[in-house]
């Protein structure tokens, strides 16, 4: 198991009052499994994905990312495991604009120690990105930057991967085919995902579908 | 994974070399000009204690001659032969050096260098010791051991060396040493043309130049607090420009902790090289300054500054220092503030000061409350010290409240202003008051620094020239050296029906102060000429009638007296002061007596200057010479001396104006960095209006027409606290350190034309950025449009 | 007496310095060196001798006050020469000093001063006598009859000297020799003076009476070099007879030894090196040094074994050169009283 999520609460303070976003949720996600997270704006799709990505706490009920406790962990702990053992991939590609794409590429993996050269050339390639490996973000497309963003997390080898509207940015041509890409790295290295989407279409692309309603698996 | 992290935010400053070189050459520029500075005074202070040490002076109480300066070597064996133990001193010129020769065998305290001559094999009774300038100036005329401890300008050696250097076989002082037998034959009977001139009578130069010095530290400090303006202002933009990079980096799993501190590792390293490069510009803008400085001291208090510039640890180390903690407390806050940051903050870039009307408001606030200190302070607190803190209240106080006045001037124009365009551009520049704020009080400060110091300077050049004319009204000065030739000189002038000035003088102590006690012969001249700052009708008849004397500022200041006091010139005899005299770059208490209450007083001594009213000044001179055989260089013309008083005078601002000049670029450095820093965060604000039809082009002329007008703004506030710094100059702090209050004069085209630099260093900080404004690519400005940050 | 070779040693350094003061080199071949045979001529040789390196007049006295409280009470002038020779003025390369002390059995005195040669400010005629340096002098008519008087920021002191006997002359004739290597100097007392005046002390004025001894002694290669210090004893017995001797201590722990037997009437007789001998029985920490206070002091030649006791331990000379130098009294075989002077305890 991979991901396990226990009757997992989540609330957030404004200023005037308590607002729970998520009112139980719990689900598991196994090794080379994929999934689509689906609902409404506001339903608490972000949310869940980053209590899942150890970005942040759940207030109660009890998350497993490749058998750690994250509820038992510290900060650091998070970040330890954040490193080996997730990848994210956001709908803002969150690349470093100060380092070439090479290097926001294998930056994960570095980070944790073990960049194989090899394993990254084979998705720089998969994913067109050739040509652009010694440009520095600011000069690429958003379709590009989104694919970089994608090979970065691949590249890290995690056991799970995030995406949150990876596609979003992107047209439909480049979606489908950069999506397509996803599932078949994923495929080869049995890496557990999870996708938040409002697209049908790339939901139908998963294994399976959740769906969320105000805060509720449906 | 630090290797990777530290790649990552030390790629920011290579993707943004502006920004290091911003980061770095504010640092520079604040250590530097504190450093430079703070080296100047260290290699100036090494100086006066050299002196101090080597000469024996300050020290120890000496024995002088009561007149001239010369003691029979007999005088000094019947002193030892009765019990009064003392050193003798040899101190002569040889050329440009002061030859001092002392007896080792009996001197307390040695040659005063750091050689120790007991160790030192070389050291013979037939060489000198010299700091290696010195030395120099001595090649060829006896062998010299280099001793960098030795005072500038000055050679020390055994006192049988120097008497054949100098061709001398009598002594010029004798240090008393601090141990003396139980009893001894009054000074009087032993020795009855010497006079005992207690230790802390004798000069201290290093007292007297303090006040030069604190002027120089000041404007030292205001550079350094300019400087990290510029260090707040970068290291602020880095944060924001780093605050995606940062999330980036926490979300890919490293943990807080450790960016905290491979930041803090990577901005104090930098700040560390920016400050070691501010203290090799601080080397050389000491250097460079320096012989100004020597020049300026020397000629206003005969004190010797060395000309080399040694590389002393207590001016390097505290500049580091304050650059260091400098950028520590800007770091601080940033430090906190992305500690307190969520690890899924908006990555939207903000401006690095918030604007919001109620940190105005604080400012506000905080500035009334320093102005509002300054008024008691004034009042009620003595001291150089309480006039520093003056002045700081002031130039802080007006400083804090320039953004919120600035803030309303801009709403004012905002309102009276119709035109759509204009009506943005106020409310525009408004917007970005907070981010030029910093930028703007540092030019602030440094307008309002040049308006103090050029109003005092000013005014000091016209106290100080029309002093001279009242000073240097006789048109020949004769020194005379013997009784004989004082006498012939006055039958002389008497008989060629020539107004003669005889001048007496000697030093005594009047209420505990060192004073120069002169009796004057009152006549025509000293009715005409001179200008009192407070008399009684009549002074000069009262002082001409043995029944007053005229007292100098110098001396009414400190001794608390004034017109109509009663001044106690010895046990027996007190007067009242009839007038209290100006008297402009001397440190001491004069007292002026009538020739004949001098002479009641002083039966011994003889006139030894006269002053001479004379037409024919040229043929005078060489009749005197002829007939009289006083030599020509005795006799000294007016005219060469006002001219050399006001060289060394002009000298004397030469170093505040180039600190002038430095603080002023380094406002405008300031206003260049904020303005870059704000460049990103305008193309968004920029944006709308350029795709509502105004150019490219326009939006850059009217960047650099903001600047100029913020500077103008600025200059306008910039006039009342620069007057209010010269005011405090004047009336506070000269007359703490020097004695003397120097009336103040105002020069308007002067201020204007400060103005106009002001405004020339905002447009030249704004050219850049306005540059690249005009230059920014559509697709930038579009993007604003497009991608939703 | 010789505290002088250790100042001299101290001094030694300074030496090297000052000599160029006279424009000539630091051989000390210059200098003139004592013969063994000597001939002396008086009243001459009470005066300086330039020529020669070291030279001094140093006088001890064990002095009484009316209400029988011991005193002692030193006085010495010392010549260096920085070359041979004297010149005038400011390049006579001779330096002068002088050292004064005043024990009490519980406080010590002391003071110094320094002077250059040349100029007036210190010297010695010969005849009239006169020893001088600023104020102090040692002066009379003849070397019999002389007055004393010194004075520092404490104490001082105006005595008066008579010479109750003959001069002494220590060693073969006045030819002292210092080390088994030869080194020697020109030695002679006067031991027989009565004293009497006024110590000043910062308590009051005290008169006092008592005896003093002079020593005059010159050389120029004063001390070997493994010589480190020497206890130096002048010693008056009741019974008339007086005894001089000294021991030079060696760094291998050996000793060097020599005394003068001075008979009650007058008799001299020399003794070389082994005949004296005095070893320390206790010490006293003074100025954080042990120093030896208590000796037990031979010559068993003259069936002499005593007890020499300092009447204040504490009579440390902290001057430029540190020494020890107080009067001491004497028990045992013999009584008495007398001096003793320490050098060289680190």
């Amino acid at each position: 198991m991979v991901l396990r999520l226990e009757a997992v609460q989540k609330s957030f303070h404004d200023s005037e009052r308590v607002v729970p976003v998520l009112k139980g949720v719990s689900f598991d996600l196994e090794a080379g499994q994929t999934l689509a997270l689906r609902g409404e704006s506001g339903s608490g799709k972000s949310t869940l994905l980053h209590i899942a990505g150890a970005l942040e706490a759940a207030d109660a009920g009890r998350v497993w990312v490749s058998g750690h406790d994250l509820t038992q962990m510290d900060d650091g702990g998070r970040a330890a495991l954040r490193r080996s053992d997730i990848a994210l991939i956001f709908q803002q590609f969150n690349l470093i604009p100060s380092l070439t794409v090479a290097a926001n590429i294998a930056f994960q993996s570095a980070l944790s120690g073990r960049v194989d050269q090899a394993h990254i050339k084979q998705i720089v390639t998969a994913l067109g990105l050739d040509d652009q490996m010694e440009k520095y973000p600011e000069a690429l497309s958003g379709g590009q930057q989104q694919r970089v963003a994608i090979a970065r997390a691949i590249a890290a080898k995690p056991k799970l991967m995030l995406a949150d509207e990876p596609t979003g940015n992107l047209d439909e041509d480049t979606a489908d085919n950069v999506l397509e890409q996803m599932l078949k790295l994923v495929a080869q290295t049995g890496t557990a995902l999870m996708v938040v989407t409002h697209s049908p279409i790339i939901a139908a692309r998963m294994d399976r579908q959740l769906h969320l309603r105000s805060g509720l698996l449906v | 994974m630090i290797k990777s992290c530290l790649r990552a935010l030390l790629s920011h400053w290579r993707r943004n070399p502006v920004q290091l070189f911003a980061y770095l050459a504010g640092l520079a520029l604040a250590t530097a000009l504190w450093s430079g500075v703070q080296a100047i005074n260290s290699e100036a202070r090494a100086s006066y204690d050299a002196a101090a040490t080597t000469l024996g002076e300050g020290q120890n109480n000496l024995l002088i001659p009561k007149q001239g300066d010369r003691i029979p070597q007999d005088v000094y064996i019947s002193l030892r032969r009765s019990g009064w133990l003392v050193s003798p001193v040899i101190d002569g010129r040889l050329g440009d050096v002061r030859l001092v020769g002392v007896d080792l065998v009996t001197s307390a305290t040695g040659l005063g260098g750091d050689t120790d001559i007991n160790q030192s094999t070389n050291f013979t009774g037939e060489t000198l010791l010299a700091n290696p300038e010195t030395a120099q100036n001595l090649a060829g005329i006896a062998e010299v051991i280099v001793d960098a401890s030795i005072a500038p300008g000055v050679a020390v050696g055994d006192i049988g060396l120097v008497q054949r250097l100098l061709e001398r076989d009598d002594l010029t002082r004798l240090i008393l040493l601090a141990d003396q037998p139980i009893a001894q034959p009054s000074l009087g009977t032993i020795a009855p043309d010497l006079r005992m001139q207690r230790a802390q009578q004798t000069t201290d130069i290093a007292q007297l130049t303090n006040s030069f010095h604190l002027n120089l530290t000041a404007f030292g400090l205001l550079s350094f607090a300019v400087g990290l303006f510029i260090v707040h202002s970068t290291i602020g933009l880095a944060f924001e420009q780093r605050r995606g990079m940062i999330r980036t980096l926490r979300a890919l799993g490293v943990p807080l902790r450790t960016l905290v501190v491979l930041i803090t590792v990577e901005m104090m390293i930098l700040a560390a090289i920016g400050a070691g490069f501010g203290i090799v510009l601080g080397y050389l803008i000491a250097a460079f300054l320096l012989p100004d400085v020597a020049a300026t001291v020397r000629g206003l208090y005969g004190a010797q500054i060395s000309g080399t510039l040694e590389l002393r640890a207590s001016w390097w180390v505290s500049g580091l220092l304050l650059a260091l903690v400098g950028t520590a407390v800007a770091l601080s806050s940033r430090i906190w503030q992305i500690s307190q940051m969520p690890l899924l903050a908006s990555v939207r870039p903000r401006a690095w000061v918030i604007a919001t009307a109620s940190r105005f408001r604080l400012q506000t606030i905080g500035s009334i409350i320093l102005l509002t200190a300054t008024v008691p302070m004034t009042l009620f607190w003595d001291g150089l010290l309480a006039g520093f803190a003056v002045l700081g209240c002031l130039l802080i106080g007006a400083a804090l409240a320039l953004p919120a006045l600035a803030a309303d001037v801009l709403t004012v124009l905002q309102k009276n202003t119709v035109a759509p365009v204009w009506s943005w551009f106020w409310a525009d520049t408004r917007q970005q008051l907070p981010g030029l704020s910093l930028a703007l009080m540092a030019l602030l400060l440094a307008v309002s620094a040049n308006i103090g110091v050029s109003t005092m300077v000013s005014s000091f050049r016209l106290t100080f020239v029309s002093f001279l004319d009242q000073r240097l009204a006789p048109e020949l000065f004769i020194q005379v050296d013997t009784a004989d030739q004082s006498a012939a000189l006055e039958t002389y002038l008497k008989s060629r029906n020539i107004e003669a000035l005889p001048l007496l003088r000697t030093q005594t102590t009047i209420a505990e102060q060192p004073v120069a006690l002169y009796g004057v012969r009152v006549g025509q001249t000293y009715r005409d000429s001179w200008v009192f700052l407070d008399e009684t009708p009549n002074a000069w008849e009262q002082v001409a009638g043995n029944g007053a004397v005229v007292v100098n500022e110098q001396l009414a200041r400190r001794a608390d007296l004034w017109v109509g006091d009663l001044v106690q010139i010895t046990p027996d005899l007190a007067l009242p002061i009839s007038a209290v005299v100006g008297d402009y770059g001397n440190p001491k208490g004069q007292v002026i007596l009538s020739e004949t209450v001098f002479q009641n007083l002083h039966p011994d001594l003889y006139p030894s200057q006269f002053g001479v009213r004379t037409q024919q000044a040229v043929q005078l001179r060489s009749d005197i010479v002829d007939t009289l055989g006083i030599e020509d260089n005795a006799i000294i013309d007016q005219s060469a001396v006002k001219a050399l008083s006001l060289a060394i005078f002009e000298r004397t601002f030469v170093v505040t104006s180039a600190l002038n000049i430095l603080t002023l670029g380094v406002a405008s450095f300031a206003i260049l960095m904020s303005l870059l820093t704000l460049a990103d965060l305008r193309v968004p604000q920029l944006a709308p209006v350029w795709a509502l039809g105004m150019t490219r082009r326009r939006l850059g002329w009217l960047e650099l027409l903001r600047a100029v007008l913020l500077a103008g703004l600025v200059f306008v506030c910039a006039i009342p606290m620069g007057l209010g710094l010269a005011w405090v100059l004047l009336t506070i702090i000269n007359v703490e350190a020097f004695g003397w209050k120097l009336p103040m004069y105002l020069f308007p085209l002067e201020y204007i034309q400060l103005g106009g630099y002001a405004m020339i260093a905002a447009f030249l900080a704004a050219m850049w950025p306005a540059l690249r404004l005009m230059r920014t690519p559509p697709s930038t400005l579009l993007r604003v449009f497009a991608s939703e940050r | 007496m010789n505290v002088k070779l250790l100042i001299f040693m101290i001094f030694f350094p300074f030496t090297v310095m000052a000599q160029g003061f006279s424009g000539l080199g630091s051989d000390a071949q210059g200098f003139a060196t004592p013969d063994a045979n000597p001939s002396f001529s008086f009243p001459a040789d009470h005066g300086a001798h330039p020529d020669y390196r070291i030279e001094w007049w140093y006088l001890t006295a064990n002095l009484k006050a009316r209400d029988g409280t011991a005193y002692g009470l030193q006085w010495t002038l010392f010549r260096t020469a920085l070359a041979p020779g004297e010149a005038e003025g400011w390049q006579s390369p001779q330096i002068w000093f002088a050292h004064a002390a005043v024990t009490t059995p519980d406080q010590h005195f002391a003071t110094e001063r320094f002077a250059r040669g040349g100029i007036g400010q210190a010297g010695v005629n010969a005849a009239p006598f006169r020893a001088w340096i600023d104020e102090w002098a040692l002066e009379g008519a003849d070397f019999d009859t002389m007055v004393l008087n010194a004075a520092g920021p404490d104490f001082g002191y105006d005595m008066s000297l008579q010479a109750r006997g003959p001069l002494v002359f220590h060693g073969d004739k006045g030819y002292s020799v210092k080390s088994a290597e030869g080194q020697a100097s020109y030695y002679y007392s006067q031991p027989y003076f009565e004293i009497s005046g006024t110590l000043k002390l910062p308590t009051g004025d005290v008169e006092v009476t008592g005896d003093a001894w002079l020593d005059r002694e010159w050389s120029s290669q004063p001390l070997s070099d493994n010589q480190t210090g020497w206890d130096w004893f002048s010693l008056a017995f009741e019974d008339g007879a007086k005894l001089m001797g000294f021991q030079l201590r060696q760094t291998d722990g050996s000793l060097y030894s020599s005394s003068t037997w001075i008979a009650a009437d007058g008799t001299t007789t020399p003794y070389g090196d082994g005949a004296f001998s005095a070893a320390p029985l206790a010490t006293t920490t003074v100025k954080n040094r042990d120093i030896p206070t208590r000796w037990r002091v031979t010559l068993p030649e003259q069936d002499v074994d005593v007890v020499v006791d300092a009447l204040n331990p504490n009579a440390w000379m902290g001057l430029s050169i540190p020494y020890w130098e107080g009067p001491v009294s004497v028990s045992g075989s013999h009584t008495g009283q007398g001096y003793l002077e320490m050098t060289g305890y680190e």
